[in-house]
């Protein structure tokens, strides 16, 4: 069991050293044109430049504040509608199709509405977002709220629960595991759009920088860029699926 | 939701159901003559437009134009071909991981890191190296869609009842043998699965990638549109598009029902409550 495990860990070692190791052989013979991938160091030198220039924290700021917003109206308006959906056995299946239909739909097709209705500032990022990241937590909430067992309802209601206590006290405990995954799921594809809208479109944020980095030919600072994107974006998903496994793990001793 | 409860009203099983779809029609068509009411009356017509223009603007501009069309089918055709190439090299990829141990556990971790990353944040890099034809737009739809089939294929391979194996083995079956008659039947409904989500995902991919270069395609339209305060038109071709996008996942959905071994037995006509919880998996 061990020694699998070390081997397992080497093969995923040699695998991250072979691509870089490809990435710096790749670049040093001058086998790539440093068009399109730069050399590891100029890169580096790339990501101190934004740093000490000053050019770096303000597109980040923008950017964390446009998801911060778009998901918060997404995870409110999300839990909301579907607790008002499956209010009524009746209202989910007549509405739960419509709105898993709507999400088949690439809403990215939308995004040039978007613009128009609410300019290229973070206006229309943050309604992409929150569209966007809208859907899995509805879809996710109407799951989990309209599969509660009957007959916990009934109990909450024959001692007297008010609406609100039910709500409390006996849906959200039940539901809240299947909420969460659509509230994860929401958020990366939030985080994505977000990113995805500056961009396509826009005047500001590390979406537009990266696009204006490729328009402007500087590959180098479009390679800090997207380094720094997908690191964070690795590490918060690491980050949440630790504390998934905690819980987990928590729930399973308890 | 259990049959045990159902079962004495089965005789209003049939209005029913057919109340549920009603009412799900009327709410689209109230959605639709809201915004026509809205869209005649009270919008600004720069912004927005009643629906009847827009199927006016669908007719006209929009499928009379053969510069329109000619996009159009680009895109089906890029998103076949970044589809096609995601399933090859997605399920090649994913029963080589996946066959063995050791693979497996060394390699689906870097997948799925792999998986996480966002992959807008590539696209303006994707159209550097690929430039602005359809080449970037169906690598970019390929390398969303790839990650989803990969990762299902693994799971269904590995979710495969150990006692079968062990079963099979016993009784004297190849490996080959075992790959084809348990391996492979019982990876099918994982596998689509992943199917489903990767036309999703490649659909997201090519399109993202045509609205980024708007010098030509669909992503010089839908700006042109946009940026020229054109609102019907521009929805005229949404739709379009939307319409192609439920296409192709009706396709899936098709190919699907007619592939897996478990569903093909049960047509769906035997139960006319169910409306498919498949269908809420992403």
């Amino acid at each position: 069991m061990k020694s699998e495990n070390a081997a397992q860990r080497i093969i995923q070692f040699a695998f991250i050293a072979l691509a870089g190791g490809a990435w710096y052989w790749a670049t040093a013979a001058g086998k790539i044109s440093p068009l399109f991938l730069p050399r590891p160091e100029s890169v580096w030198n790339a990501f101190n430049r934004l740093l000490t220039l000053g050019q770096f924290w303000p597109p980040v700021r923008i950017t964390l504040l446009t998801i911060a917003q778009a998901y918060a109206i997404a995870a409110l308006c999300g839990i909301l509608a579907g607790y008002l959906v499956t209010r009524s056995k009746f209202a989910t299946e007549a509405v739960e199709p419509i709105i898993a239909g709507l999400f088949t739909i690439p809403i990215t097709l939308f995004f040039p509405m978007f613009i128009l209705f609410f300019g290229i500032g973070t206006g229309s990022k943050i309604a992409y977002g929150a569209v966007y990241g809208f859907f899995p937590i509805a879809l996710s909430a109407i799951a989990g709220l309209g599969h509660v067992d009957e007959r916990y309802l009934r109990a909450a209601q024959t001692m007297g629960a008010s609406r609100l206590e039910t709500f409390r006290h006996v849906l959200l405990p039940y539901a809240f595991p299947v909420i969460l995954t659509g509230l994860r799921i929401g958020f990366f594809i939030c985080f994505a759009s977000v990113l995805g809208g500056e961009t396509l479109s826009s005047v500001s944020g590390v979406g537009r920088n990266i696009a204006l980095a490729a328009e402007l030919m500087e590959p180098a600072r479009m390679y800090a860029w997207i380094a720094f994107v997908i690191l964070t974006a690795v590490s918060l998903n690491m980050l949440v699926t630790a504390l998934e496994n905690h819980a987990a793990r928590r729930a399973g001793r308890s | 939701m259990s049959a045990a409860a159902d079962a004495p009203k089965s005789g209003f099983a049939m209005p029913r159901a057919r109340a549920v779809k009603l009412t799900r029609w009327a709410i689209i068509a109230g959605a639709a003559l809201f915004l026509e009411i809205y869209g005649r009356f009270f919008a600004d017509p720069a912004f927005m437009q009643p629906v009847s223009a827009v199927l006016k603007a669908l007719i006209h501009p929009i499928l009379s134009d053969p510069r329109i069309l000619q996009a159009l089918g680009l895109t089906i055709f890029e998103i076949g071909a970044a589809y096609g190439l995601s399933i090859v090299f997605g399920s090649l990829i994913g029963v080589a991981i996946g066959s063995a141990n050791l693979p497996r556990k060394s390699l689906y971790p870097v997948i799925l890191l792999l998986y996480a990353i966002p992959q807008v944040s590539l696209m303006p890099l994707v159209v550097l190296i690929f430039g602005l034809g359809p080449a970037a737009k169906i690598f970019f739809g390929f390398s969303h869609g790839i990650f989803p089939i990969i990762v299902n294929t693994v799971s269904g391979m590995r979710n495969s009842n150990e006692l079968f194996l062990r079963a099979a083995g016993s009784m004297g079956a190849s490996r080959a043998q075992i790959i084809r008659h348990v391996l492979f039947p019982n990876m099918v409904p994982s596998f689509f699965v992943g199917l489903r989500l990767a036309m999703t995902l490649t659909l997201l991919g090519v399109i993202l990638a045509e609205l980024y270069v708007s010098t030509g395609g669909i992503g010089y339209f839908t700006r042109l549109y946009a940026e020229s305060y054109n609102p019907a038109p521009l929805f005229a071709l949404t739709g379009v598009l939307a319409a192609i996008a439920l296409a192709f996942n009706g396709l899936v959905r098709i190919a699907e029902r007619r592939l897996t071994p478990g569903l093909r037995a049960a047509p769906a006509v035997k139960t006319p409550k169910g409306n498919n919880p498949e269908g809420t998996a992403l």
